[in-house]
């Protein structure tokens, strides 16, 4: 690595355009030197900012224009392993737009569109969230279930690739189902996972809601609808293990809140949980959180919890960004849960509140709640 | 027990198999018995295998067996599953006091002390997850004593029949093959129909897996697993034809044998017993008492370092 960076020898070259055109020509973009990233944007603007998701710091920070030039830049001290979604806010002529960088191709896809994606030194999307064409693959199939807690529910169902019917296999219902498969790639990861013996054959139930914010908020009709409704019903159509350690239930953000919080209203149902940035908003006093009065019934859930904390599950895995504020709720939550005797453990991540974020840490997660045979397969 | 002529163990036959020139090395004239119940559901789909060994083979089919006398003999199959469910959370609950045991162990080794009482406390360490094994291997052998005693398999009209078949099969073959796969399935086999005093006088060739289960104490390890950092853990007892020794294949894939640490501290817990690593392509023969016939064994050494099987005793 150059001990001047590119941006400050472009600097020092006295840029213009046909400069500036050959510092870009097949440079990748953000430019990665060890921890200094150097954000670049080419165009005519009155001004341009860079839109993070690193709680911490500024969320709009400013661009420099290289003088006689359309090159904006923005260097930034990013620490290694570090994954950032981001765009630019571009303002001209008394108006601003968002935007994805248009030089670099990283794109992370959410409900609410895409961002650009800064991959830091040492950070790459990990071999087994890709599709490997030699893993046979698991069926995916609509699933309707008319639950009398909430009316109809439409959700996915995954069979494992050598589903045999006089097998039985353990149950994961993930929250958030569409998004966890349409941004987290978790139908793939599930397939290569089971290939590469490190979780075991699933069933695995991804469930939505129409009314995520107030249904995953310590919702008793949701937790009634899962636990009550919709376990029971899958065991009778498929070979269940009944036993609470075969039992998951996961989710992230809100869908975190439900998961734990149906746990605790059914306590030893469910013997694993997979908590993903979980939105365990609480306070030390007052009841209202600054987060607003979307989180004042998951504050109220998780107070209560803090007063009076059991153990409800046999293991708990809990990932959470250290980009996002959500970091300090998940750090607290982690020797209380510990304290009542569950197995618990929380893995941070430098990357923030995010679908990659969550997929990147669904293998550590998933083969310590459900370890597959890796360990008694020696062929 | 009539021990067996002499067991012919090798490494990994999945990418490099040394299987077929380890059988036509035998000279074998009578028939094959093949063991492949850790395959589970895929034990019939042994075509490859039978050309490996020559074609002369009769597949004792011991996981159909099983499936066949629990579909037949319900009280049976809910007495099995609920001894498995108790062998595992046994294993479980032995796992997790591992687990704390290794993590004293990593703290205490930490601390700034008297090297005088680092030394006895590492012993001690050691020490106590020697005798957490011992408790383990003693734990499941009660578990079996316990349903053997009340279910009497060597008596039970269901498994009778079929262990006189496996008897009369076994009884015109010269050797029995054993292939690994998931060698909880395949120790479950081996016990439930008495493979260990029907191989008298033969030759048993096992390899991977195989291998594990006729050694006298079955060992799981991968020093590098995806939900963090393996711990090693005895699973149960084996056949018990090779004793003295835990059998390791597939090192290239799962032992970090270039990590003295974690090398010393595994044959160290293990001591008397010789920690062998089976790589592929690796063959060694027991017989009366002693190795020969070496070739690619590893052995494991207390200082950490690993060389050449050589020993003969």
């Amino acid at each position: 690595m150059s001990a001047v960076l590119a941006i400050d020898e472009l600097l020092a070259s006295a840029p213009d355009a046909a400069r500036v055109t050959a510092f870009l020509s097949g440079r990748k973009v953000p430019i990665v030197e060890g921890s200094i990233i150097t954000f670049c944007w080419l165009g005519h603007a009155d001004a341009v900012s860079l839109r993070h998701w690193i709680y911490g710091l500024e969320s709009a920070t400013a661009l420099s224009r290289v003088s006689n030039t359309d090159l904006w830049y923005l260097k930034l001290d990013i620490p290694s392993y570090s994954r950032v979604e981001y765009k630019y806010t571009v303002h001209r002529g008394g108006a601003s737009e968002w935007i994805e960088d248009p030089l670099n191709p990283n794109r992370a896809r959410d409900p609410f569109g895409a961002n650009s994606v800064l991959q830091a030194e040492g950070y790459e999307a990990p071999a087994w969230t890709r599709r490997d064409p030699s893993v046979r693959e698991g069926l995916l199939e609509p699933h309707v279930f008319n639950s009398a807690s909430l009316g109809q529910r439409n959700g996915t169902l995954y069979l494992p690739a050598r589903f045999r019917r006089t097998r039985q296999y353990p149950l994961l219902v993930v929250h958030d189902g569409s998004d966890y498969l349409n941004y987290a790639s978790m139908k793939v990861i599930l397939d290569n996972l089971i290939h590469r013996l490190e979780i075991p054959d699933l069933i695995v139930a991804f469930t939505d809601s129409p009314d995520r914010l107030n249904e995953y908020a310590n919702d008793p009709l949701h937790a009634r609808f899962i636990t009550e409704e919709l376990a029971p019903d899958l065991a009778t159509h498929f070979p269940l293990i009944d036993r609470p350690q075969a039992r998951c239930l996961m989710g992230a953000s809100f869908g975190a809140v439900a998961a734990f919080s149906t746990a605790v209203r059914y306590p030893d149902f469910w013997g694993r949980l997979l908590l993903q940035s979980g939105s365990f908003a609480f306070t030390d006093i007052g009841t209202r959180n600054r987060r607003g009065p979307l989180f004042d019934k998951v504050v109220a859930f998780v107070n209560g919890y803090r007063e009076m904390p059991r153990a409800v599950s046999e293991r708990v895995f809990m990932s959470c960004g250290v980009y996002e504020s959500l970091i300090y709720e998940n750090r607290s939550l982690l020797p209380l849960l510990s304290a009542t005797g569950m197995e618990v453990r929380l893995v941070e991540a430098r990357d923030g509140h995010n679908w990659e974020n969550w997929r990147d840490r669904l293998r550590e997660g998933l083969s310590w709640l459900f370890p597959g045979p890796l360990s008694f397969i020696y062929e | 027990m009539e021990q067996p002529s002499a067991v012919v163990l090798l490494g990994a036959q999945r990418f490099d198999p040394n299987l077929q020139a380890a059988s036509e090395s035998l000279h074998a004239d009578g028939r094959i018995g093949l063991i492949t119940a850790g395959w589970q559901e895929r034990e019939s789909e042994d075509e490859e295998l039978v050309s490996h060994l020559g074609g002369n083979t009769i597949n004792l089919r011991l996981h159909e067996r099983g499936e066949q006398i629990f579909a037949g003999d319900p009280e049976l199959r809910a007495a099995h599953r609920e001894r498995q469910d108790l062998l595992r959370h046994t294993q479980d609950f032995y796992r997790i006091r591992l687990e704390h045991l290794r993590e004293a162990e990593r703290i205490i080794a930490q601390r700034t002390a008297p090297s005088g009482i680092h030394i006895e406390e590492g012993r001690t360490s050691v020490e106590a997850i020697r005798e957490l094994d011992i408790r383990h291997l003693a734990n499941c052998a009660r578990l079996h004593v316990a349903f053997e005693l009340r279910w009497g398999l060597g008596k039970r009209p269901s498994v009778l029949r079929h262990r006189a078949e496996i008897a009369e099969a076994v009884g015109g073959c010269s050797v029995i093959a054993i292939a690994g796969g998931h060698v909880a399935s395949l120790i479950n086999r081996l016990a439930l129909f008495g493979i260990g005093s029907l191989v008298g006088g033969k030759v048993v060739l096992a390899w991977s897996g195989g291998a594990m289960a006729v050694s006298d104490r079955v060992v799981l390890f991968h020093d590098d697993p995806p939900q963090g950092p393996g711990v090693s853990e005895v699973l149960d007892a084996g056949l018990g034809l090779v004793p003295g020794v835990v059998l390791l294949p597939h090192p290239e894939q799962r032992l970090q044998l270039n990590d003295r640490q974690r090398v010393h501290r595994l044959v160290n817990r293990f001591l008397p017993a010789r920690c062998l690593a089976l790589p592929a392509r690796s063959h060694l023969t027991f017989r009366d008492g002693k190795f020969s016939s070496i070739e690619g064994v590893l052995e494991l050494r207390l200082d950490g370092e690993n060389v050449p099987f050589r020993s003969a005793s």
